[in-house]
């Protein structure tokens, strides 16, 4: 009974703390956990334990949500790295990638202006399979090499390629409404 | 003092514990009130046998309101105060309401809510709501044979929080304790799921009298995961109807009509409606006030093409819902319908078409929200014995949550489709030099500008150190509830001032308002309110009182003998004010026990937790 509660998400969801995640496990563990401190499971005990109960169940979804996906995991991995990211402000890139994004930016913004919902589908689809290759590197420097500037970088990118993801699903559903 | 129970073969084997719970889908068009009896949901019917309540309420002259079939009979004769589909106008305001031109009310648009002008006064779509509850209360009581620990209330999906909060408030003033808000999707797949022992993705569409939800659920043993979400609460069966009535004003050259013969023509395009779904064609025959007779026949070929736009137009929300949910039609087990406009032939087929599959119709589409509610209601209340079915929800939010920011943006802070509860923070700093205020403006929804979503409320936070502009840091935090209910709180990080509001005053009730309608409600009332009162607050003590010696007896041993002597007094005292007659006394009573075992109840929590992870730890080994 001595287990420490205050521990990171990984030990909560009894995983341990790297980028490559068994998602089974992870639903699995959630699952459990919020069996336990669900507000359902406590609606008939006093106030207190409700109280106790929602705060519980809304960090155990608090952890699920930043473990499940592989961007807001390798931004808290970084976190307990003591990495800032400077996910913000840093928009030192490489002009390359720079390039690419306006590149892509721009094709986003004509199939808005066109009205074109196949083509922003199109563009939904290729722009998930490159957000995949980018993040397959993102495994390799944190889980392997421990290179966390690396991964910094990548999540930078990741970033910018998801705010783009954003922005076609916006654009798709202002077109469908 | 427990409540007397009469044990029923088959009941739980301590029927002292038995407690009264329901579960009621509050519909556009029919409500109904189920309970879980021996182990079975069960709708309760009236005393001539329906279980379908209709949602029509009447005030007469006299004073008195009638609910249901009795309302239902005078639509035509007395429509202005004979209110139906009440459901649509609850948290909205006037602009909001499609139709309103057709419609036969006296409307008063106040901001927030429209309200209605009867024979009764203005009445606030809450209180119309409220007798509803109230009947199908006074239904179950009678049936049950006892005062209600709480009831389960569905609620669209889709609802947003305006319409959320009106419901609650509407089941406040009929006298109910909310055990939960449930999405009716999410009540539905419960009834459904723990019938087949269903497995894997399914989606259940929705679409009842004045709403529609598409919901994507992952069901894994036992536990019932909302993917995702989406809908159109201002979509239904009516609108169906309404297509064909205006189908018949243009046929029979009508324009525009009476609001008694518009009434008459509306429930006949209703019951032809739903004379297509077994018939080829209905015959319409209307008699107007004119004494001019309106004879006209519609087929189901007709019918399905004056309303295939708006087949199409539920549609767009399965789209998005599969697209939130990141699945194809094709990832999806089973589709169940839900709703009783679900019977219409065109929109079974068009839903087979979308998923390249037959939907699945098996259980009574207008009676599964409230089975499932029923379950779900049993299930919060604690009667479920150890060896029934065992099951978690976890739903999710339907729309995003945000704040405004510059130049009329939405910063969105809650992501829609989130597991419920959550909470997000979102830092803001000061724009100007020696700034000491921010105001905040809560949005929902999900589009780019403040303009397009809907306003929440507003508030202030004031008292912020004079600061060089962008030093003060400003952290909003958002905490929506298992209800789908949202409170917000803002604290400036370096000098710890804080404020925070219940999402609440700016659309709906204030709390005053909530207190004169009840107010009204004792001088109209028959029975003794106070009685009642007292009553509940019993029931209350009671189910604290049990509450805590349970979990006095499993986990007695986290506390100290110093500690556990003043959870001790506080059972006591609370004893001895449930046998008194004073209902104010005993809350404070139920307050002092919360209050003095909050640490205990934290620990126990802290325990459960690491028995869980106790348990991971093994499963570790083991594999």
């Amino acid at each position: 009974m001595s287990i420490d509660l205050k521990q990171d998400f990984f030990g909560l969801f009894g995983l341990p703390r790297a980028f490559a995640i068994d998602e089974a496990k992870l639903d699995q563990a959630w699952h459990e956990l919020q069996a336990r401190v669900h507000p359902d499971r406590h609606a008939h005990l006093s106030d207190a334990e409700k109280r106790a109960s929602m705060q519980w169940a809304t960090r155990v979804n608090e952890g699920y949500r930043t473990l499940r996906k592989p961007l807001p995991r390798a931004q808290y991995l970084l976190e307990l790295a003591g990495v800032d990211a400077g996910l913000e402000t840093n928009t030192a890139m490489s002009p390359a990638f720079l390039m690419e994004q306006m590149e892509w930016r721009e094709a986003v913004e004509e199939a808005r202006q066109a009205g074109d919902v196949d083509a922003l589908e199109s563009l939904h689809v290729r722009l998930r399979t490159h957000s995949k290759e980018v993040m397959a590197g993102l495994g390799h420097a944190l889980d392997d090499k421990a290179d966390f500037d690396a991964a910094a970088d990548t999540v930078r990118r990741l970033m910018f390629i998801e705010k783009l993801q954003h922005e076609i699903d916006d654009a798709l559903e202002a077109l469908e409404t | 003092m427990a409540l007397l129970q009469i044990a029923e073969p088959g009941m739980s084997t301590e029927p002292h514990q038995h407690r009264l719970a329901v579960g009621i889908d509050l519909g556009t068009t029919n409500s109904l009130v189920a309970t879980v009896r021996n182990s079975i949901a069960v709708c309760l019917a009236d005393d001539t046998g329906r279980a379908m309540l209709p949602s029509i309420v009447r005030y007469r002259a006299d004073g008195s309101v009638d609910v249901g079939l009795a309302a239902a009979k005078a639509q035509a004769t007395d429509p202005k105060n004979t209110i139906v589909s009440v459901k649509r106008f609850m948290g909205r305001g006037l602009k909001d309401v499609a139709h309103v031109e057709t419609m036969p009310y006296d409307f008063e648009d106040s901001p927030g809510m429209v309200r209605l002008r009867t024979i009764q006064g203005v009445k606030s779509p809450v209180e119309v709501s409220a007798e509803i509850l109230r009947a199908l209360r006074e239904r179950a009581e009678a049936s049950l044979g006892g005062t209600l620990t709480g009831a389960v209330i569905t609620v669209p999906a889709y609802f947003d929080e305006a319409q959320r909060q009106a419901t609650k408030d509407a089941a406040r003033l009929a006298g109910l304790e909310v055990l939960r808000l449930l999405n009716e999707p999410t009540a539905a797949a419960v009834a459904y799921g723990l019938d087949n022992a269903a497995e894997g993705v399914y989606a259940v569409y929705d679409l009842g009298g004045g709403t529609f939800d598409l919901s994507i659920l992952k069901l894994t043993r036992g536990v019932f995961e909302v993917l995702s979400t989406n809908g159109d609460a201002a979509l239904g069966g009516d609108d169906f109807d309404h297509r064909l009535f205006c189908w018949m004003l243009d046929q029979a050259a009508i324009d525009p009509p009476s609001s008694e013969d518009g009434r008459r023509l509306q429930i006949k395009a209703r019951e032809a409606k739903e004379l297509l779904t077994s018939c080829e064609e209905a015959p319409i025959h209307v008699k107007l006030g004119s004494g001019e007779v309106v004879d006209l026949v519609v087929t189901r070929d007709q019918f399905a093409e004056m309303t295939r736009h708006l087949v199409q137009k539920t549609l767009g929300p399965v789209r998005k819902a599969l697209r939130d949910a990141g699945l194809a039609p094709e990832d999806i087990k089973g589709v169940v319908m839900v709703g009783g406009a679900t019977r219409m032939p065109h929109i079974q087929r068009a839903v087979a078409e979308y998923f390249g599959q037959e939907p699945l119709t098996n259980l009574d589409p207008d009676k599964v929200v409230a089975l499932g509610a029923a379950m779900q209601a049993n299930a919060l209340v604690g009667n479920r014995a150890a060896d029934e079915d065992d099951w978690l929800l976890l739903d999710v939010i339907p729309l995003s949550l945000g704040l405004e920011t510059m130049g009329g943006l939405v910063e969105k802070v809650v992501p829609r489709n989130a597991t419920l509860p959550i909470a997000r923070a979102q830092e803001f700093t000061t724009f100007k030099d020696g700034q000491t205020a921010m105001a905040f403006h809560v949005v929902q929804g999900e589009r780019e500008l403040v303009a397009d979503c809907r306003s929440l409320a507003r508030f202030e936070l004031r008292g912020i150190p004079p600061m060089v502009a962008g030093a003060a840091r400003i952290r909003v935090t958002f905490q929506v509830d298992a209800d789908g209910l949202l409170s917000v709180s803002a604290r400036e990080m370096s000098s710890g001032v804080e404020a925070s509001v219940l999402v609440k005053p700016s659309y709906g009730l204030s709390d005053d308002e909530i207190a004169g309608m009840l107010k009204a409600g004792v001088e109209r009332a028959e029975d003794d309110m106070l009685a009642r009162a007292l009553r509940e607050q019993q029931v209350e003590a009671d189910r604290v009182i049990e509450a805590t010696e349970q979990a006095l007896a499993s986990d007695g041993h986290l506390l100290d003998a110093g500690e556990r002597a003043q959870i001790d007094a506080a059972i006591d005292t609370l004893r001895k004010l449930r046998d008194g007659k004073d209902h104010r006394a005993l809350k404070t009573g139920i307050e002092t026990l919360a209050r003095e075992t909050d640490e205990f109840a934290a620990r126990r929590m802290d325990n459960s937790i690491r028995a869980a992870l106790a348990g991971q730890k093994i499963d570790e080994i083991q594999v």
